[in-house]
Parts: structure tokens; sequence; C-alpha cells
């Protein structure tokens, strides 16, 4: 067995509220392995946001460790942590989250700015990233002329230019149709076959039907984890 | 990066461009004012110094003492207290550059059919070096002009050009009261003076000349006025004292006796002149910073406004991976774009209207690319200051906050 690209002992998050130390997350122990697929469950409060935050490098926690690709980020400075999400992880978002003054192409390749990369490859390697979502002839477009599906795609072509180990994506169709959350659906699945690790949050279990495990919360607590019925095709790697 | 974190400012700034316009517009009007007002205090400045370096540096005069004659007072010079001879001596004293005994007045000048009233000088050659005065054609008199009396003159351009027109005067022959002079050079234009006289208005001949054949005087070998002119102007204190005790020793005036001659500092009264325009010109410049201060609170207000505006987009670039100085450097350039380009249109209008200016009045305009500088630097000052907080602000979001933010 490979090492996990993510690992978390023990981790939890309080929070300072006018009644006390509120835990929003308590105790959680989870590892993923590279080329996972996995649907992180829950309802409203259940603690699965506040996680998700935690996986994505943009809170610490307040108690355990998370090793990331086997680097623990539970106590990094908020520059490392940032530069971490910029090499390290892809995120795409329920509302998209695409720069509006922008054309597509330029917020594809907005990530690889904040990674140094010079303006020439970074044309190069936005463009075909735009392609492989299949918006290649769309460059040019600014967001607000284009669909909430291939917006979607824009934004999942932009969590992918860095070539991350992690997509974390935090209900991605649920601002879709069903028709069109199938198609994004399938692109995550396609590129999880790429042997990219996802993690999904969402509360539709047809959603979370197409990730290989299942992991729920409650009460900021992982009551439960187990994998798909009917799994997907193995990963590639 | 900073490329692409320029365009980026730019592109900001093209979104709303009403409001950059109008936040610009405050950058504009501080830059415009303070370039007007430097241009005007400059003009007014340099102005004075021209009039100065035309009237000669660090002179002063002295002139005989009064007289009285049956009750009848004389004025200045009235009395023949002064003489050749004490120019000379004062000649002799150190720190002393040139001393020039003189005596003038407004005397009627005949050539052909053409006469003109001028003011004659008689003097002695280093007169022309104290007073700062060139020769544009021909040649000056000298020291043996001086002693053996000769009729010759030297024009100032106003008198050559109202009594000889488009001729040329050297070499001809005019009269002063009868006599008649050979013109043997015209002297360089020097304009007015503080006062507003025309300088080129003169004639100068021989000191002995003048005594003799224009002015007549009572008194042979003296003299109303002499002319000192000291090595610098902190030596002219010193020299004025010397000068004093000399002449006084030379008159033979005991302790007590009042002085039987008068002195006059005539840069002092041209210093306190550039001082004034100094002070003008400092007070000017400070009013106009005042309204560049309020640009650069109407830049710091609308980047607050922007800040606010998009917090969604930063929360957005802290999750793909942008640093807290990346934030803060993307808002500081645009408030800095904002004020440099507001700052260039500000020098453009400065500078029209100081041209402006310049076509519609007579006013002396200086535009120096030190204001220049001091305009940009302190527009790209203003910038910086005015956003850095809302930059900072910015930077400081928590990025889980900024993305929840509708």
């Amino acid at each position: 067995m490979t090492e996990p690209v993510i690992r978390v002992v023990g981790l939890g998050k309080s929070y300072e509220t006018a009644a006390g130390l509120f835990p929003a997350l308590r105790d959680v122990d989870l590892e993923i392995q590279p080329g996972d697929f996995i649907a992180v469950m829950g309802p409203s409060g259940s603690g699965k946001s506040t996680f998700m935050n935690l996986l994505g490098c943009l809170d610490t926690p307040t108690a355990g460790d998370y090793f990331l690709a086997g680097r623990n980020v539970a106590h990094m400075e908020k520059d490392a942590l940032a530069r971490l999400r910029n090499s390290t992880l892809g995120f795409v978002f329920q509302g998209f989250n695409l720069l509006p003054r922008m054309n597509l192409l330029d917020n594809v390749a907005l990530p690889l700015v904040y990674g140094g990369t010079g303006k020439d490859e970074r044309r190069v390697v936005a463009r075909a990233v735009l392609a492989k979502v299949g918006l290649g002839r769309y460059g040019d477009s600014l967001p607000s002329r284009i669909s909430g599906g291939q917006q979607q795609r824009v934004a999942i072509a932009r969590a992918l230019v860095n070539k991350p180990r992690v997509i974390l994506a935090d209900e991605p169709t649920g601002n879709l149709d069903s028709q069109t959350s199938q198609e994004i659906m399938a692109l995550f699945r396609e590129l999880n076959r790429e042997g990219i690790t996802i993690v999904l949050v969402t509360h539709e279990p047809d959603i979370a039907a197409h990730a290989r495990r299942q992991v729920r919360f409650l009460d900021g607590q992982l009551v439960s984890d187990q994998a798909t019925a009917a799994p997907p095709e193995p990963a590639a790697c | 990066m900073l490329k692409a974190m320029l365009s980026e400012a730019w592109m900001a700034m093209g979104a709303n461009r009403l409001r950059t316009a109008l936040t610009m517009l405050g950058m504009v009007i501080g830059v415009g004012a303070v370039v007007i007002m430097m241009a005007i205090g400059q003009g007014a400045q340099y102005a004075v110094q021209q009039t100065i370096s035309t009237m000669g540096s660090n002179l002063f005069i002295v002139l005989s003492g009064s007289f009285t004659a049956a009750g009848v007072r004389s004025g200045t010079a009235g009395g023949p207290t002064l003489t050749v001879a004490d120019s000379e001596a004062v000649a002799e004293l150190d720190g002393v550059v040139n001393v020039a005994p003189t005596h003038q007045g407004r005397r009627q000048l005949v050539f052909g059919s053409q006469n003109w009233s001028a003011n004659v000088v008689g003097t002695t050659p280093p007169y022309l070096e104290a007073r700062a005065w060139t020769i544009a054609s021909g040649a000056a008199f000298g020291d043996s002009d001086v002693r053996s009396a000769t009729r010759v003159a030297l024009l100032g351009k106003t008198t050559a050009q109202n009594l000889f027109g488009d001729e040329d005067p050297v070499g001809k022959t005019m009269r002063i009261q009868q006599n008649p002079f050979i013109v043997i050079g015209v002297l360089g234009s020097k304009g007015q003076n503080l006062d507003g006289n025309d300088q080129d208005d003169t004639v100068i001949i021989p000191l002995s000349t003048a005594q003799r054949k224009v002015f007549g005087t009572p008194f042979l070998g003296s003299v109303r006025m002499i002319m000192i002119q000291a090595e610098s102007a902190e030596a002219m204190p010193r020299v004025m004292e010397s000068t004093t005790a000399l002449l006084r020793q030379r008159h033979r005036l005991r302790e007590g006796m009042p002085d039987d001659f008068y002195m006059r500092n005539l840069s002092a009264a041209a210093e306190s002149e550039a001082e004034t325009t100094r002070t003008m010109s400092i007070l000017l410049g400070a009013i106009a910073s005042i309204s560049l201060l309020v640009g650069g609170i109407g830049i710091m207000n609308i980047m607050l406004v922007s800040v606010t505006e998009r917090t969604r987009e930063i929360g957005i670039r802290m999750a793909i991976g942008a640093r807290e100085q990346d934030i803060l450097m993307q808002f500081l350039l645009e408030a800095v774009m904002i004020s440099l380009a507001g700052c260039l249109l500000g020098l453009l209008l400065g500078i029209g209207s100081a041209l402006l200016v310049n076509a519609i009045t007579s006013m002396v305009i200086v535009i120096s690319g030190s204001s220049v500088l001091v305009a940009f630097g302190v527009a790209a000052a203003v910038g910086i200051f005015f956003g850095y907080y809302p930059a900072q602000k910015a930077a400081r979001l928590d990025p889980i906050e900024a993305l929840r933010y509708q």
C-alpha cells in the first residue's frame, strides 16, 4: 500500500463563542489514498464544511495533525499554506467562483500567476487544460457569456492547471440541473481515472454514488466510512 | 508576475471607468494645482533673480553729504564732500572689487534731426564691471579716456534705437548739450530694474568729461557718488564698515561728529525682494499641496469601497494560492497606478494652464524638471500612503469568510 495523500489524526476544530468553546469537529481520523474518489456527506452543521476548510488548508486545526502528501501542515504559517494550496490542491466551488472581469483563459491561468510561471508558458498550459474540459474555443470569452455547466468546467480547468495531487470540490453540482450535474460528475470520474484524488462534498446520494467511497459526518464526528455499492472502475495508478 | 499584476490593476481600473476617472480627478486637480503654483512661484523668483543679476551684485553706494546755505538745505549729494581721491583710497580696501565714482543726470541728446532725453552717467571703467554691463558692439572707454577727458560715449540699447533708429551708431558723432561726442560702443540689453525703470535708456561717458562738459562742477575733483562692489555678499558688512572708517578718517571727522556722507546698500532691497518671492512660492506650493492631500483621501476612500466589493474575489484568489503580500501588492499597485495616471494628467493640465497663463498675461512661468519630478514622487507617495491601509485590509481577510461573502 502506498503512502496516503491525505492522513488526518485526531483532527479537531473548536471555535470561541459567547457561550464558550464550541467544538465544530472532534477527533477525526481518516486516510485517503492516491487516486481515491471520496464523497463527504452529512447534514448542515455536521462539521463537513469545517473539515473541508481544514483539508483545503484554508484553516488550521485546534487539535490533531493533518499530513498532506506526507507533510504535517497543522502548524504551518499562512504563506506556506498559500503555497501548498497553490501547488498541491485544486478547488471547485458550488458557485463556480470565476473572476467575472477576466476571460476564461486568464481565469484558468490565475493559479499559475501565483505559482510564478512565465507568461508564455501560462498561456500554453491554460489553453491545453481548457481544451481538456472541452472549452478550448472559448478562451477569450468572459464567464458571463457561457452557461453554468460550462463555467463549472472552467473552474475545474482552473483547479487542474497546477497539476494538483488532490481536488477538493464543495457541492460542485449544487447550482446545476441534473443533466449538467451528470456531465460534471462524468468529468470528475474521468479525472479520477487519470489518477487525481478527489474529495467531494455533497448531500445528494446520487451524486455521492459517483465516488468510490463515502464518509458521513454528524455533530462534528465521522460516523460512517464505506465503499460505494457499485463502485466505478478502478483508477489507473 | 509584476507584469501580470500590472495588467490586472489596469483591468480593475477599467472595470468601473467613471469611478476611476472621478478618483483620478482628485489627483489631477491636486497635481495640476501644485505644478501651476510652483510654475508661477518659480517664475516670480526667476524674474527677480534676473533683475538682480542685471543690476550687478553686492553693490553699495556712498553719496556726498548735504550742505546748508542761507537756510536752504541741499538734500543728499548736494555738498562736495566726496572726492575722486576718496574713491581711489576706497579701492585699496580689502574685499573691494570695483570702485567707480559717478555723476549722473538727465540730458538732451541730439543726432542729425533726432533728439532724445536720456540718463547720462559720467564714470570710470570699473563701473561697467560693477553693474554687469556688456558691450554689444564697438568697445568700452579706458582709463586714459578718463584722464584726458575725451568726448566718447557708450549708448544703451533704448537710447541708441531712439536716436539712431536702424543705423549703426558706432563711429557716429552726436551731441550732448552742444558738445560733440563720438559713439564708441553700444551696451548689451539689461531690461528694467525692480522699480520698472528702463536700464537701457542710458549713456555712459568718462567722469572727467561729464564733469567738465556736461554737468559742470563747483569744486574740481569732487564727486557726488561712489559706487562700490564687494567681493561677496558675506564681505558686504565688513567692506561697508571699513569704507565708513576710511572716509571718516580722510574727512577728519572726530568721534561724535556725524558722517558727511550717506551710504546705501543696493543689494539689500533686491535680496528682500527675492526673499519675498521665495516665501510666496513656498506658500503657493503649500496651499496647492492641500488639494493633493484631498485627492489622496479620495483614493483611499474608493480603495476601501473596492476592497469590500471584491471580498469574494479576494477569497477566491487566496484559495488558489495568493499569499498576503500578493493581495497587498495587487491593491497597492492599483492605488499607485490611479495616482500616477492622475499625476500624469495633472502634469499636462498644470503645464497646459501655465502656458496659457504665460500666453494671456506677461507673467514669467518657469516649469522646472525638478518640480515635475517632485510632483511624480509625491503622487507615488500619496498612492502608497493612502493605498496601503485598504490593501492591508484586503490582505488580512480570512479566506473562509471572504469566500462566504455575498
